[in-house]
């Protein structure tokens, strides 16, 4: 019996301390959580009650007569062609990013400490400066007149890729790639290459042995990177309103249009709604398929 | 004699660090081979050589006869186990052993059956379905084994795979390994710096250090006859006494007393002893010295140490010339007792002392 009273005192030794250690974890993420609450859960909160307004004959939000309109006008012809062309491009992207980010990440993450460090300062450098300004070089890179185009023009063809989704991509792959490039370079640099070399032992060449030991080892930092771009890259609004024209308009800018040009709030509030609603099913994803990898 | 390995002047270079400088060895057919020595003195190195991890900067590699020059891995026929096992973590028990069938595009069906029988050999039944991190040190040990007995390779090559394993299940493994080795008969290739586990389970040890080869025997001859000083201090205990050959099968140690000991130098060459402690016995010093034998050579000497071991009493003795000797005594009833500060006799056997050339 003094052995039974003996536990149960330490066992609620050990939940009052766990409730303790809980109670410091807490104070000490509260800073976090205060501005995640002010600066986005009510804002996100605010723009889901528009999405429900009505709009005055002249075009101004009022909070009254709460309806669906917002919500059915997105089966629209127009919104499902901007919806899909939304996805296609940051499809295009983060599957080109892939492309380019493996090998690199592969060959950053198998130099020595030194290139490797000279390296990764060189992918982040793009980060200091700003990225509207960057953006616009792209513009000028892009346009007939830049040093492609001259280089195009002087061959015999015209360039002619502003102003068009290859544009909007060439522009998104530049913006994003890092994001890509960083989280596979880190899983590819904590890959035990014994893994490899046991595969290479047992009669796999090195291709086969990438494909049934790298590739799969990595396939949950593939998938972290992928939403990286992917999310970015779906409300992505300055390269579409920079390298993009009338016949790229993608989610980002045809939201901002809503709320500027149409004067169309709680239409704009619904379609920022569905574009959050596509980017928590992708996150969501991502954690449950993460949960069951090793 | 059938050569499974033949290795021929090999050298390993890594930028201007000599790895494995000059190595020669033959390995025979079905020969439980060790490559013995301390933590960085080749011996990986050497086995990831044969394997086709690392080619060597100079030298010559053969399998059965056949130079394996710059093959890579997957076309030589061996397998390694390799230390911390390197299992593939996103595999379960079967599929990691039935990794090189695979590749080797070997029929499902006989796959199965392959990876069922060795599974059986090493004694995983029921676990087939488990991931690595499900497993123990010891279990893991044995899928890794399997993953390469698995292939029938030519050679099989062992990187330290007892070395994560503690001591009880160390023990029981060298036993059930050598066991296995003779049952499968295949060529086993055995990376250790474990002295004990390399006597206990090879035909022929070869004991490296510094990138070379110092010695390649049995481990009886090996324990009985090392090669050098390095050997001798590196396998089991040994004393070391300075001395000078007198005349052939004696030597002069300090003090100007003349041992007995085996030795093929000429006269007046400079030799250390090496004597193992547990080769030298104690008397008391009023011992009746006539009942020795003409091979014994009997020394003075006084206690220093007394240290109680439990199966053996480990001494300190000073010798009469000065030099200072570690001895065992077996713990048995009939074996007298000394305490510090004791008169004794030491005495020994010629053939157990070998005198080294330095």
């Amino acid at each position: 019996m003094a052995d039974l009273a003996d536990t149960t005192a330490i066992a609620h030794h050990e939940r009052d301390a766990l409730v303790e250690s809980s109670r410091t974890g807490f104070l000490v993420a509260s800073p976090a959580y205060i501005y995640l609450i002010v600066f986005f859960a009510i804002p996100f909160l605010i723009v889901i009650v528009y999405s429900f307004a009505s709009r005055s004959p002249t075009g101004a939000t009022r909070l009254e007569n709460w309806n669906f309109d917002s919500y059915i006008k997105l089966f629209d012809t127009v919104v499902v062609q901007v919806v899909s062309r939304s996805v296609w491009i940051a499809l295009v992207t983060t599957v080109i990013c892939l492309v380019l980010a493996y090998p690199f990440a592969y060959y950053l993450a198998t130099r020595d400490r030194r290139i490797r460090n000279v390296l990764l300062v060189l992918v982040m450098i793009p980060f200091w400066s700003n990225f509207l300004v960057r953006t616009y070089a792209w513009r000028f890179i892009l346009s007939n007149e830049g040093p492609v185009g001259t280089a195009v023009e002087w061959m015999g063809f015209q360039l002619n890729v502003l102003f068009t989704p290859t544009a909007v991509i060439i522009g998104l792959v530049y913006g994003f790639l890092p994001f890509m490039i960083l989280p596979l370079y880190a899983a590819i640099e904590r890959l035990d290459w014994r893994l490899v070399e046991a595969a290479r032992d047992l009669y796999a060449d090195g291709w086969t042995a990438f494909r049934n030991v790298t590739l799969p080892l990595t396939k949950s930092d593939i998938i972290a990177g992928s939403l990286l771009v992917f999310v970015p890259s779906l409300g992505a609004y300055v390269t579409d309103t920079i390298l993009g024209g009338a016949k790229t308009e993608v989610l980002g800018t045809f939201i901002v249009r809503q709320f500027q040009a149409a004067r169309n709030w709680p239409f704009g509030s619904a379609l920022s709604v569905v574009l959050m609603a596509v980017m928590l099913a992708a996150v969501l994803i991502r954690t449950r398929t993460g949960a069951r990898e090793v | 004699m059938t050569i499974a390995v033949s290795l021929t002047g090999i050298t390993k270079r890594f930028d201007d660090v000599v790895a494995v400088d000059d190595v020669s060895i033959d390995i025979a057919d079905g020969e439980f081979f060790s490559l013995l020595g301390p933590s960085g003195c080749g011996k990986t190195t050497l086995l990831r050589m044969i394997a086709g991890l690392e080619f060597p900067t100079a030298g010559t590699i053969e399998i059965h006869g056949e130079v394996q020059g710059l093959r890579p891995p997957d076309k030589r026929p061996v397998n390694t186990v390799f230390q911390s096992y390197a299992l593939f973590p996103h595999m379960s028990v079967t599929e990691n052993i039935g990794f090189g069938l695979r590749m080797k595009k070997v029929s499902e069906s006989e796959i199965k059956a392959r990876v069922d029988e060795v599974i059986g050999l090493v004694q995983l039944t029921g676990m087939e379905r488990r991931r690595p991190e499900q497993m123990s040190g010891g279990q893991q040990q044995r899928v890794a084994l399997a993953r390469a007995l698995v292939n029938k390779p030519e050679v099989l090559l062992l990187d330290e795979p007892l070395g994560a394993l503690d001591l009880k299940l160390r023990q029981a493994m060298q036993f059930e390994l050598k066991e296995l080795q003779q049952r499968v008969g295949i060529t086993f290739v055995y990376v250790t710096h474990d002295q004990e586990e390399a006597l206990t389970m090879s035909d022929r040890i070869a004991v490296m250090s510094s990138g070379k080869l110092l010695q390649v025997a049995a481990p009886e001859e090996m324990y009985e006859r090392p090669a050098n000083r390095f050997v001798a201090s590196f396998i089991g205990e040994t004393n070391f006494l300075r001395g000078e050959v007198a005349a052939p099968g004696r030597v002069r140690i300090e003090g100007g007393i003349e041992v007995g000991a085996h030795t093929e130098s000429a006269p007046g060459t400079a030799v250390m002893l090496a004597l193992r402690p547990e080769k030298m016995f104690l008397a008391p010093a009023d011992a009746d010295r006539s009942a020795f034998g003409p091979d014994d050579t009997l020394v003075d000497g006084e206690v220093l140490r007394k240290l109680y071991m439990g199966d053996h009493l480990f001494y300190e003795i000073r010798l009469v010339g000065g030099a200072v000797v570690k001895v065992w005594e077996q713990n048995a009833p009939r074996v007298l007792k000394h305490d510090p500060g004791a008169k004794v006799i030491v005495d020994w056997r010629s053939e157990a002392v070998t005198a080294l050339e330095d």
